[in-house]
């Protein structure tokens, strides 16, 4: 199932970033993991924003607008 | 047995949500979206189900079609409108939710209106 599947690559996403992030943090370069986030954060946005594409498309056409 | 699948899907993701939640809240509040968005992909085909039997008995009933299009188009708006509305509030920006509802309520609004002055219209008729 390609569903769940979306779920676990955020999740691992998210847990990977904040790994790094705290890496990144106990080496003292605050800013490079803001960027780090952002970026993730991005990523993310890329994947969601088919996802609502896919919504509102199929909305559309079943609710006839 | 789809309620299993969406009921593991939402568990799954709520303690994914959680634990990312302490180190990243932005992820928690994307991966929220995400499952909501699944789980209502998947009941939109069950919709349409329904949707099909209300307009076959829509049509059996000689309803106009323009009211159950109006109807149909106002459910629409609700839907979308709540589920957007919630995902705004879930994270923690309830001014925007609330703008969200205010605007789906104007647009319901609006595409009552014809309805509502079709009723005025035959009450006028009765009246003598």
């Amino acid at each position: 199932m390609m569903n769940i599947d979306l779920v676990f690559k955020i999740a691992g996403l998210g847990i990977l970033i904040s790994v790094f992030n705290m890496v990144l943090k106990q080496a003292e370069k605050e800013e490079q993991a803001q960027m780090l986030t952002l970026v993730g954060v991005i990523i993310v946005l890329m994947v969601i924003i088919q996802l609502i594409d896919q919504l509102f498309t199929s909305v559309r056409s079943i609710f006839g607008f | 047995m789809e309620i299993i699948e969406i009921v593991g899907l939402g568990i799954i993701g709520m303690i994914m949500s959680v634990v990312i939640k302490q180190y990243q809240p932005e992820f928690a509040v994307q991966l929220s979206l995400v499952v909501g968005i699944i789980i209502f992909v998947l009941m939109l085909g069950k919709i349409s189900v329904i949707i099909d039997v209300l307009k076959k008995l829509a049509t059996r009933a000689n309803v106009d079609m323009v009211y159950f299009q109006t109807i149909l188009k106002i459910i629409g708006i609700a839907y979308i409108a709540e589920f957007g509305a919630q995902v705004c509030r879930d994270a923690g920006e309830g001014v925007i939710a609330t703008k969200i509802e205010f605007a789906a309520k104007l647009l319901i609004m609006v595409l009552g209106i014809p309805i509502m002055l079709a009723i005025l219209e035959s009450v006028m008729q009765l009246l003598p």
